[in-house]
């Protein structure tokens, strides 16, 4: 001890051993004057007319939003109203973008390529095969993205989201699980990724993996216009016109509730078996109402979710249509590859009420689910043959919403698989950015593996249970 | 139109403050000094973030949208500032990984300015943190914001008071407006400089076993780790048994700057873009 220079082992000692001298409670104590501390200086300061600390009006909201009455109804209310203006608005301009990027775009590109004398390979895989397979995208996605994001990221500001937690917090609490999950769960709306990340904000190892496990619930970014589109052309379809819009809606509605059921249902199960335990308390605070600034959001949410997830399709589009059109075209013995992988799936797609060719898009489309309409459509233009609608083998070709329909009839498609398909766009492995996410955040490949099997053992099950039905029905 | 005064005099005086703020968003490859912004979830800490980078960062309205570290810059008055967004807090005991992310950038990031965002209608509770924070490091400053939510509920808080009770200079804003965000940044750039020395108030230790105990633990601190600031937090860590202290005294890393090496760019979705 004589040493100039403790070392720090000789002070770890030390604290050691001084440990045992101090009151063992001395850390409350000082959380404690801290506290006392706070409130002194507060008051000094701090002068106000009244007791009430929250605005009438904002009180008034707060009871009726969160209300056991009326919480709910108000909730599904106001996710099925931004859902109908998000289907009755992105037709019009879907319609505008395919027009001028399919109808008039890719006729340019491809006699552009025959003037400067293209090899027809060349010119199908980057016209055929890339080019078309980004301009779909673009046309699908992006105007419903442009008018969906905004609308949440709205009531995102105004302080929507803490009220949805607040509603949730009793029945994530009940299922065993922490209920600052449904915040994590909001977040999974933009993107799971986003939402696995967000699970730091849970204290508790256990609550914070059931978070991340079950995270692919949320239906993401990627996956809701999948949703919208065959809920626009198929279930819409099935009432008169002047319904048809709500009917769309309310079904995406289902399913996004059909995932919240899906989150408690797996968190129980989770809670119940591998990561026992209980539940813990917290405190969640429910900010003021804050009006959002309107024009500042619009630019935010085209900058950071817009035009972000745009950007991820595209990057991801180019490749898979690049990987369609040589499926498409390479042969192996008497047809082509792809033609091997979606007879070779056909079987285990009919238990499932789906198509071979709905499969192998969802192996495509492991990177990013954004792209699973477009690989569908295009691998269906192949199998079905139906050339004169299209411009040959793994082209992605021009459609409007009829046309689209004609062409996935055609394709084998029934009102059993458009609905076997919503489910199972909610119910598979999460995208791979995601896979890898949750292998970043749990740092165990087991937890990542249980995440991506767990959804597609569900969906499996979901999908072949509704098939059943379905044929024993009619 | 003949200058009465040279245009670079104006570029340099301090009273004219949107003259010399350049917001650098993310281009920032050196930097004279370092700024952190901590404090409670939902006080509007990326909307400060935001208005002295000009980056857009989301910002949504509840507590937990910044989980990780967001990263800026800016300059001012020819200063390059480095700002280090943290995720919200309500303590620094590190219970959540989040409050660990801050707790370890205000202790081993060591930043040269703190600022302390507050949300000026429930300040009692944004000064637990506050006072925790001060604990660590005495350059902060307290950013009073929603000052205009607390005109809106007819609060009055003394400015003045707060700041000679807390011993920290004291700027009321209302970031969302940008209102207040000139002075913050004179009192960032003058703690930064050097120019204000600020004296944290802290708290009395009153058991006579623990002032004791503290007394020889800082004592040895200061002679190992001479550039040790906040020693008598460490101290008092260390008497708590804290994991994470001891696991720094011991590998010797409780002088140096790990906190700073891994550099998370943005937030959330942003993180892959």
């Amino acid at each position: 001890m004589a040493s100039p220079n403790p070392s720090p082992g000789d002070i770890l000692e030390t604290a050691e051993e001084l440990r045992w001298k101090v009151p063992p409670d001395f850390q409350e104590h000082l959380v404690e004057d801290i506290y006392s501390e706070s409130a002194r200086i507060a008051g000094r300061n701090v002068s106000r007319p009244g007791q009430s600390t929250r605005l009438a009006w904002q009180s008034k909201l707060d009871r009726l939003l969160t209300s056991r009455l009326t919480g709910f109804p108000i909730l599904i209310a106001i996710f099925a109203i931004v859902l109908w203006l998000t289907i009755e608005g992105a037709n019009v301009p879907s319609g505008w973008l395919a027009t001028v990027l399919l109808d008039h775009g890719h006729p340019l590109l491809k006699s552009l390529g025959n003037t400067i004398g293209m090899p027809w390979w060349l010119s199908g895989l980057l016209f055929d095969g890339m080019y078309l397979a980004t301009a779909w995208v673009i046309s699908v996605m992006l105007p419903p993205m442009m008018i969906f994001f905004p609308l949440f990221t709205l009531l995102e500001d105004f302080g929507y989201l803490p009220r949805v937690a607040f509603n949730l917090d009793r029945v994530f609490q009940k299922v065993g699980a922490h209920g600052k999950q449904s915040l994590t769960m909001a977040m999974g709306y933009g993107c799971n990724a986003a939402g696995v990340t967000a699970a730091r904000i849970i204290d508790s190892p256990r609550e914070r993996l059931i978070a991340i496990v079950t995270n692919n619930f949320a239906l993401c970014n990627g996956r809701w216009p999948t949703q919208i589109l065959i809920a626009t052309v198929f279930i819409g379809a099935l009432v008169p016109p002047a319904l048809s819009g709500i009917v769309a809606a309310a079904s995406v509605a289902g399913v996004m509730l059909l995932g919240v059921a899906l989150t408690l249902l797996t968190s129980w199960l989770l809670s119940r078996t591998w990561l026992k335990g209980e539940a813990s308390t917290f405190s969640l605070e429910l900010p003021p109402y804050r009006p959002p600034r309107f024009w500042r959001t619009l630019y935010t949410s085209l900058i950071d979710r817009t035009l972000f997830v745009l950007w991820r399709a595209i990057v991801f589009a180019l490749p898979a249509g690049l990987v369609i059109w040589l499926i498409s075209n390479v042969s192996i013995g008497d047809q082509t590859i792809a033609l091997w992988m979606i007879h070779g799936l056909e079987p285990l797609a009919w238990v499932m009420g789906l198509t071979g060719v709905i499969l192998v898009a969802y192996i495509i489309a492991i990177p990013a689910n954004e792209i699973v309409i477009p690989s569908v459509l295009m691998l269906t233009v192949l199998f079905t043959g139906m050339h004169d609608m299209g411009q040959g083998a793994g082209v992605m070709f021009e459609s409007d919403d009829t046309t689209l329909k004609t062409l996935l009839v055609a394709g084998g498609w029934t009102t059993l698989t458009a609905i076997n398909l919503m489910l199972f766009s909610l119910c598979h492995n999460p995208c791979s950015t995601t896979i890898y996410t949750i292998y970043k955040e749990t740092g165990s490949w087991k937890w990542a593996t249980l995440s991506t099997v767990m959804p597609l053992v569900i969906g499996f099950i979901l999908c072949s249970g509704v098939a059943l039905i379905w044929r024993f029905l009619s | 139109m003949s200058a009465s005064c040279p245009p670079t005099g104006c570029a340099t005086c301090g009273s004219d403050h949107a003259a010399v703020l350049k917001k650098l968003g993310l281009r920032l490859d050196k930097w004279d000094y370092v700024v952190a912004l901590a404090g409670n979830p939902n006080t509007g800490k990326s909307t400060v973030f935001n208005n002295l980078t000009g980056l857009h960062q989301h910002t949504g309205n509840w507590p937990g949208k910044t989980v990780q570290r967001a990263e800026g810059g800016y300059a001012y008055q020819n200063k390059q500032y480095k700002i280090v967004d943290l995720p919200g807090t309500y303590s620094l005991l590190s219970a959540s990984p989040d409050e660990e992310v801050a707790r370890d950038f205000i202790l081993f990031g060591r930043p040269d300015v703190t600022i302390i965002v507050a949300d000026a209608t429930c300040l009692e509770r944004n000064l637990n943190l506050a006072l925790q924070i001060t604990q660590i490091t005495s350059k902060a400053v307290l950013c009073l914001n929603l000052m205009d939510e607390a005109r809106a509920h007819k609060m009055t808080i003394d400015v003045r008071g707060l700041s000679r009770d807390l011993g920290i200079p004291v700027v009321a804003t209302a970031a969302r407006q940008g209102e207040g965000m000139d002075e913050l940044l004179r009192v960032v750039s003058e703690i930064a400089t050097g120019q204000l020395v600020t004296a944290p108030h802290r708290l009395a230790i009153r058991s006579a076993p623990i002032r004791s105990a503290l007394l020889k633990m800082s004592a040895m601190l200061r002679e190992t780790f001479p550039s040790l600031e906040p020693v008598e937090w460490v101290a008092l860590r260390l008497l708590g048994g804290d994991p994470a202290i001891i696991n720094a005294v011991a590998t010797d890393t409780l002088g140096g700057l790990p906190g700073t090496s891994t550099t998370t760019t943005t937030n959330g979705v942003n993180a892959k873009a």
